[in-house]
Parts: C-alpha cells; sequence; structure tokens
C-alpha cells in the first residue's frame, strides 16, 4: 500500500476541499468538520472534475410535497450534469450499486512519524513540526 | 380460429362499444337533464379523435357486420370467435368537451348506466369503465364512489390530453378513490380538446393529432411520477391505452437521465423514473408503433426491462390490425402467455373478483 503526503494538513480546513495529483491520479480531499475524506476527481458519468462541484446537503422526502435537509455539506454535486455523489461513501445518490467514486484512505500525520518511512513525498519536504495529509493508493 | 385457439381465455383490455347518440343517453338521464339535451338541441356530440366515418374508426368487415353496435354481434366478432374470457368496455362518448362540469357529470352518469344497462347486463364477459367527468375532481369522486359496488366496473377513464397533467395534487382525490375501491386508472389517448394538441398550438391534420397522442402520453407518464402520484398512491396501477407503446423506453431513457440530476427537485422519488414506470404504469398492446422486422420487436421488449407492462388488447372495432395478428410478430410463447393472461389479471385487481 504505497502512503503519500499529499498536503500539509493546515492547508485544507474544515469546509474546504483540495485537488492533489497521487500517482498520476486526480484525487480531492474534502474536509467534513475535521473529517477528511478523499476521493477519485472523475466522475464516473463523464469525467467532470468534482472538485469544481457543489456541496449540498442530502434531500429526502417521505411524502410528495415535503423536503428534508440533512447531512449539510456531505453531498459533492458535478459540476457537468449535477449528478449527486455522497462523500462519506463515494456512492452515486441515484445509482449507488453501480456508480460510484474511488475513494482512498486518507488520515493525517504528524511529520515526526514520517520523516520515519515508508511514504512517498514526491513534491514534500517534510519537517517534523508539521502535520500532513496522507493518502494511501491501492 | 376456434375457442382452442391461440388467444383461449386471453383479456381483451380495450373494445370499443359504439359511441352511443347524446338522445340514446338522454334516456338514462333524470328529467331536467333529458330535457336540457333536447332544449339546449345537443344532437350529436361527435369526437374528431375517432370521427365515425374514418376507416381507422371501423374495421371494414366490422363495419360491414354493423359488430360494435350491440353485445351479440360484438361477442359473436371477438369473443366467441376468439375464446377471449373478458373484454373491456371503454366508452369514447366525449364526456370531456363539456365546459359545463354539472353536464359533464349528468352525462358521464348516463353514459355509465348505459354502459352498464345495454352492454355489461348482456354478457357475463364483459367488464367496463368508468367514464370520469374529470372537469370537476369531486363529481369524479362521486361517480368512482357511485360505481364501486358493481364489481363489472374494474376501471376509472381518462384522456390522454385534457386541462391539467393528472399528476397535479388537484386530481389525487381521484387516486385515493379508485386506490381505495381497487379500481385501475386507464388513460385513453384522445383530447378534451380544450388546448392546442401540441404546445405550439394546433396542428393541420388528423395525421398529426393522431401521432401527437403519443406526446400526450408522455406528459402524462412524467407527471404522474414527478409528482408522486405513486410515492401517495403505492397500489395504484395505470394503464396507459392505445398509445403506441414503443414510443415508452426513450422517453424514460430521457426522464431517467434528467433526474439524475434535478433529483433534488423531487426528493420523494426513492427510485429511478424508469422503475416507477415498471412498478406502475402497463399499456395496451393495440395499436403497436412497430419496427419493419420481428427482430427489433425483440429488442424493443428487452428495452422495456420488463414482461409485465404489456397487455392484450385488440382496440376492437378500431382498424389497427388486420386478420386475425392482433399481437405483434415474434413474442416468445410465454411472453404471449403473460401478456393475454396473467399481466391484465394483475393489471385489474377487480377482474378476479367478480
Ligand atoms: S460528468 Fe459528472 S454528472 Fe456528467
Amino acid at each position: 500500500m504505497p502512503r503519500h503526503v499529499v498536503a500539509k494538513a493546515a492547508e485544507i480546513p474544515p469546509g474546504s476541499r483540495k485537488l492533489v495529483q497521487v500517482a498520476g491520479r486526480d484525487i480531492v480531499i474534502f474536509n467534513i468538520s475535521g473529517e477528511l475524506f478523499a476521493l477519485s476527481d472523475k466522475c464516473p458519468h463523464k469525467g467532470g472534475s468534482l472538485s469544481r462541484g457543489k456541496l449540498s446537503g442530502a434531500v429526502t422526502a417521505s411524502q410528495p410535497g415535503q423536503y428534508h435537509y440533512s447531512r449539510p455539506g456531505e453531498i459533492i454535486r458535478c459540476p457537468w450534469h449535477a449528478w449527486e455523489f455522497d462523500v462519506r461513501t463515494g456512492r452515486s445518490w441515484c445509482d449507488p450499486q453501480r456508480m460510484r467514486l474511488m475513494n482512498y484512505a486518507v488520515s493525517v500525520e504528524p511529520g515526526a512519524k514520517l520523516v520515519e518511512g515508508p511514504f512517498t513525498a514526491e513534491t514534500f519536504a517534510v519537517s517534523v513540526e508539521d502535520a500532513y495529509v496522507v493518502i494511501e493508493t491501492k | 380460429m376456434s375457442a382452442n385457439g391461440p388467444y383461449q381465455g386471453a383479456i381483451d383490455c380495450d373494445i370499443h362499444p359504439r359511441v352511443p347518440t347524446p338522445q340514446t343517453l338522454a334516456r338514462y338521464m333524470d328529467d331536467h337533464w333529458r330535457d336540457t339535451v333536447e332544449v339546449r338541441g345537443i344532437e350529436a356530440w361527435d369526437s374528431i379523435s375517432y370521427p365515425p366515418n374514418a376507416p381507422l374508426t371501423s374495421r371494414p368487415d366490422w363495419r360491414k357486420a354493423d359488430a360494435d353496435a350491440e353485445p351479440a354481434k360484438l361477442t359473436e366478432a371477438t369473443l366467441d370467435r376468439f375464446g377471449f374470457a373478458h373484454a373491456l368496455c371503454n366508452s369514447l362518448f366525449a364526456v370531456q368537451f363539456f365546459r359545463d362540469e354539472n353536464l359533464a357529470a349528468a352525462f358521464a352518469r348516463a353514459l355509465n348506466d348505459w354502459l352498464a344497462a345495454e352492454w355489461l347486463d348482456k354478457d357475463p364477459r364483459l367488464r367496463g369503465s368508468v367514464v370520469l367527468p374529470i372537469q370537476s375532481v369531486e363529481r369524479s369522486v362521486d361517480e368512482i364512489e357511485r360505481r364501486a359496488a358493481d364489481r363489472r366496473f374494474v376501471q376509472v377513464l381518462l384522456l390522454a390530453m385534457g386541462e391539467q397533467p393528472l399528476g397535479k395534487s388537484m386530481y389525487w382525490p381521484i387516486y385515493a378513490a379508485a386506490e381505495r375501491h381497487g379500481f385501475t386508472v386507464g388513460i385513453h389517448a384522445g383530447s378534451s380538446y380544450h388546448h392546442a394538441l401540441t404546445s405550439s398550438g394546433w396542428p393541420s391534420y388528423y395525421l398529426e393529432d393522431y401521432a401527437a397522442q403519443a406526446l400526450g402520453f408522455q406528459a402524462q407518464l412524467a407527471s404522474l411520477i414527478c409528482e408522486g402520484v405513486f410515492v401517495k398512491y403505492p397500489k395504484l396501477k395505470v394503464v396507459l391505452i392505445e398509445s403506441g407503446v414503443t414510443w415508452l423506453p426513450p422517453s424514460l431513457w430521457r426522464l431517467s437521465k434528467f433526474w439524475r440530476g434535478v433529483r433534488l427537485e423531487v426528493p420523494w422519488l426513492d427510485r429511478s423514473p424508469e422503475q416507477f414506470a415498471r412498478d406502475h404504469i402497463r399499456l395496451t398492446i393495440q395499436p403497436f408503433d412497430a419496427p419493419p422486422s420481428p427482430a427489433q420487436i425483440g429488442r424493443i421488449m428487452d428495452q422495456l426491462q420488463s414482461d409485465e407492462m404489456l397487455l392484450f388488447a385488440t382496440d376492437f372495432p378500431h382498424w389497427q390490425f388486420a386478420d386475425d395478428a392482433m399481437l405483434p410478430a415474434g413474442l416468445s410463447p410465454a411472453l404471449t402467455r403473460k401478456i393475454l393472461i396473467d399481466n391484465p389479471l394483475a393489471a385489474y385487481p377487480r377482474l378476479g373478483r367478480p
């Protein structure tokens, strides 16, 4: 499982996102209230870049005419045709079984631990004082 | 063809007794309305959907035999000849044209009484649709309630083009009443002619009118699904009658594709529009806008992704097929049996309970 250091933790504060390139892949990292999620940036429909999409809540209804809004900021809408994906799982809202974004294990690690390796930090000089976002590619 | 032929036991989901005249219906009205028909001079009330002398309106052999004029002739021409178990009578007297909802309700009531007395009473295999005076939702519900005890009525009947899209919540009391009594909702080709037949205005020719019916059905299908009628009334089945059938798959592809992007508008749809259609929409198989070869028909069946949606119908006496070729070519025996018998029984819960 190659592990890649992709950003300083401070670069992706809660509510923000960052597009990174890892081993030739475009991966978007979302920070939802302090939790990080890393997903393939490429929409499985026609390839829209999800890092440019709008985040919204999950809208559900048990009856016609009702609108129940929950989980604000946890649904990403593709900028091209507005398909919705659950940031937590990568699954498409409308077709969760067949349509999903690859998701990656992501964590924040202290620099002091990272300097011991093993990890790949192609573009980074890691310093012991900072914390870093680390992605595992499968 | 005999009573042991390939159509033995089939359920014909769309036949048309000859449209009665206003004078015939007046006999089933109370004094006030009978007088009204006379005083207002309502002598003819023919629809341009099926003009009486148009070739499409009656197959030549049936026209010659006067086969839609009375039950004995009709049953000889179809039920006896092919061994059908049932035939469902859809009355096409144009109740929907009236602007006066009271007059519409009087005609609808008379029409349904006429059907019961002059057709359903004459042959135990006949079944009927309750024509609704859709100009008034309240009166439509009254008519459903009035007919509910007569189990020979298995469906309530609307037209493909009316005042408003049929999914709108103003119509829901009709669906509530239909579901409560186990009625299926039938939507038949036709228009109230209160709006232009296309969304760009009035076409010039009968050909355009006939072809535009498929657009009317598409709009109703989208409305019923999107407004959440099947979420609200999960037991409801809607039968599209004389829709032509083959427009359905591409229409559902389009609806389902856009649903993925604008689902937020209609979050009560917990399945794709395609799935709602498979669960709740049925279609009668005459007319069938067929591609040129049987192999292509097989592809269309695959595109429907369901063997439960199609219901057998002759559309008697309309001239939709020649000889006895009542089904599209190339259907498997198993699918044929479902279309002839199983699917109609499932679509019409009241059929099974005489
Ligand atoms: S490319 Fe993402 S929805 Fe079409």
